[in-house]
């Protein structure tokens, strides 16, 4: 469980939001939502540990969180790896980070790349590939370094609604099988209420949590219209 | 093919304008007459081919810029990293070098004979200082210049300040630093070229200008055009091995030179 309490977040001086309560559940799928600029992405880079905050803890299961470290791992809007590396060996590196052997490494490198549906790319190169096909390599790094949470930095936002779509789906099913926690930033709603479990909407000065709303149905068929609605009102009031 | 003939055309040309402007004598405001002609040149190129002179001077110069450049390209790739990658170390050692990099390193021949105990030593520092700072500031700017994004997933894997610099630092400073070897390179042939006729015993450089005080007019040529092999080997070395090294780049964005 990560614990988030009283938390601000700004460059220098300025907070760009404070006061920011949140109890994230292990395995629960959190989508923060908010307006460019709200300072979301801010929030999750200090829960990464990239960012120092200006007020206020966080703990992992008690543990407060002070530095950058495996068991929160990022995953980057885009260009998140390494060029010079095969698609196999930006896979390998979390793993050779953590001190596994070589020959494992490989194996189990390769079995997360055939995960994500890249089987036979493990020995091309970032540019070789298409941006949809480059976020599925980013996905394989992040789960082979098997992290107790995921953060993913708007890590659809550059890519087109069907490739979206398609990425979304691999990351439920990849997901149910083994529920991480995953604290997810984006501004389309519309993918929020697919993944979430909770919905967090962020923005307006001077607060930092506008509302969270619960979506009824997560990532089943359910109707959800009204959590959408919810969230929908609540980011129009943030303007 | 055309290109081809019309490219070897051009070259022929031109040693046939060489040849005649000598042959003929020709001294008409320029003093060709004192020139050797294609023919001599050749024959006496053929010559030193066959004595070990030849191929001592050569090995000579090639050990010194061996040994100046790989020394230029650790220390340069070294500092450059430290001072990139630390306001705190660029404030401690910018300095100094910042008031000697616009010296050109030929100017420096004096200090170098004074220094050392021996002129060998002298034009290896030349050579080393001449290579150095282009490496030192092409490195430097590399690193500065990296994406954080590469530094930062690197982080949220758990990996050290150690691996940061070498999984990302170092490859991703690669295109950057190679183009500073390049440069370097150049500089290091013309000063050790120069520091050699000033100084040198032995060295392609020390017979070039030793052929002109003996007004062997044709063994100064043939100088020139083994200085000319020299730089345009070592600087398709530097080439062939930077694109082997960078193969991951966009490929519109060749390593410039």
């Amino acid at each position: 469980m990560m614990l988030i309490e009283d938390l601000s977040v700004g460059y220098r001086e300025t907070p760009v939001l404070r006061g920011i309560d949140l109890k994230i559940e292990a395995g629960e799928i959190l989508v923060l939502v908010g307006g460019s600029g709200c300072g979301k992405s801010t929030v999750l880079r200090t829960l990464a540990g990239l960012h120092r905050p200006s007020g206020g803890t966080i703990s992992l299961d008690g543990q407060p969180i002070a530095r950058t470290s495996a068991e929160r791992a990022l995953v980057f809007q885009e260009d998140g790896l390494l060029p010079w590396r095969s698609v196999r060996r930006n896979v390998e590196l979390p793993l050779a980070i953590r001190g596994v052997s070589k020959s494992s490494r490989r194996s189990q490198a390769l079995s997360w790349i055939e995960r994500v549906g890249l089987g036979g790319y493990a020995d091309h190169l970032p540019r070789e590939l298409s941006g949809g096909m480059r976020q599925r390599v980013q996905l394989a790094r992040t789960l082979a370094s098997g992290p107790r949470v995921i953060l993913a930095d708007e890590p659809f936002g550059a890519l087109d609604a069907q490739t979206r779509r398609a990425m979304q789906l691999l990351l439920v099913d990849v997901w149910s099988q083994q529920p991480t926690t995953i604290v997810f930033v984006t501004h389309d709603v519309d993918e929020a209420v697919f993944l979430g479990d909770r919905v967090a909407v962020l923005g307006g000065k001077p607060t930092g949590i506008r509302s969270i709303v619960d979506v009824p149905f997560p990532r089943g068929d359910g109707d959800n219209s009204a959590a959408r609605a919810e969230i929908l009102a609540a980011l129009g009031s943030t303007q | 093919m055309r290109k081809h003939l019309l490219r070897g055309g051009s070259l022929l040309a031109a040693l046939l304008l060489w040849q005649l402007l000598t042959s003929l004598h020709v001294n008409f405001w320029l003093h060709f007459d004192r020139l050797p002609t294609v023919v001599d040149v050749a024959r006496d190129f053929g010559y030193q081919l066959q004595t070990s002179l030849y191929y001592r001077d050569l090995a000579d110069s090639l050990a010194r810029i061996l040994i100046g450049f790989a020394l230029a390209a650790f220390a340069g790739v070294a500092i450059g990293v430290a001072v990139g990658r630390s306001a705190l170390t660029g404030d401690l050692v910018s300095p100094p070098l910042e008031v000697l990099r616009p010296i050109p390193a030929i100017a420096m021949v004096p200090i170098a004979i004074l220094l050392f105990p021996s002129n060998e030593q002298g034009i290896v520092f030349i050579t080393f200082l001449a290579a150095f700072f282009p490496i030192l500031v092409s490195t430097r700017h590399a690193v500065t210049a990296l994406p954080v994004v590469w530094e930062e997933a690197v982080r949220t894997m758990g990996g050290s300040g150690r691996r940061v610099l070498w999984s990302v630092v170092l490859p991703g400073a690669l295109p950057g630093v190679f183009s500073g070897l390049s440069v370097g390179m150049g500089v290091a042939w013309i000063c050790v070229i120069s520091a050699e006729m000033i100084s040198g015993q032995y060295g392609v450089g020390y017979r070039t200008w030793q052929a002109y005080t003996v007004v062997d007019y044709p063994g100064v040529i043939v100088g020139m055009l083994t200085i000319g092999l020299l730089g345009f080997g070592s600087a398709a070395a530097v080439e062939l091995v930077g694109r082997r090294v960078t193969r991951w780049l966009p490929r519109e964005a060749e390593v410039a030179r």
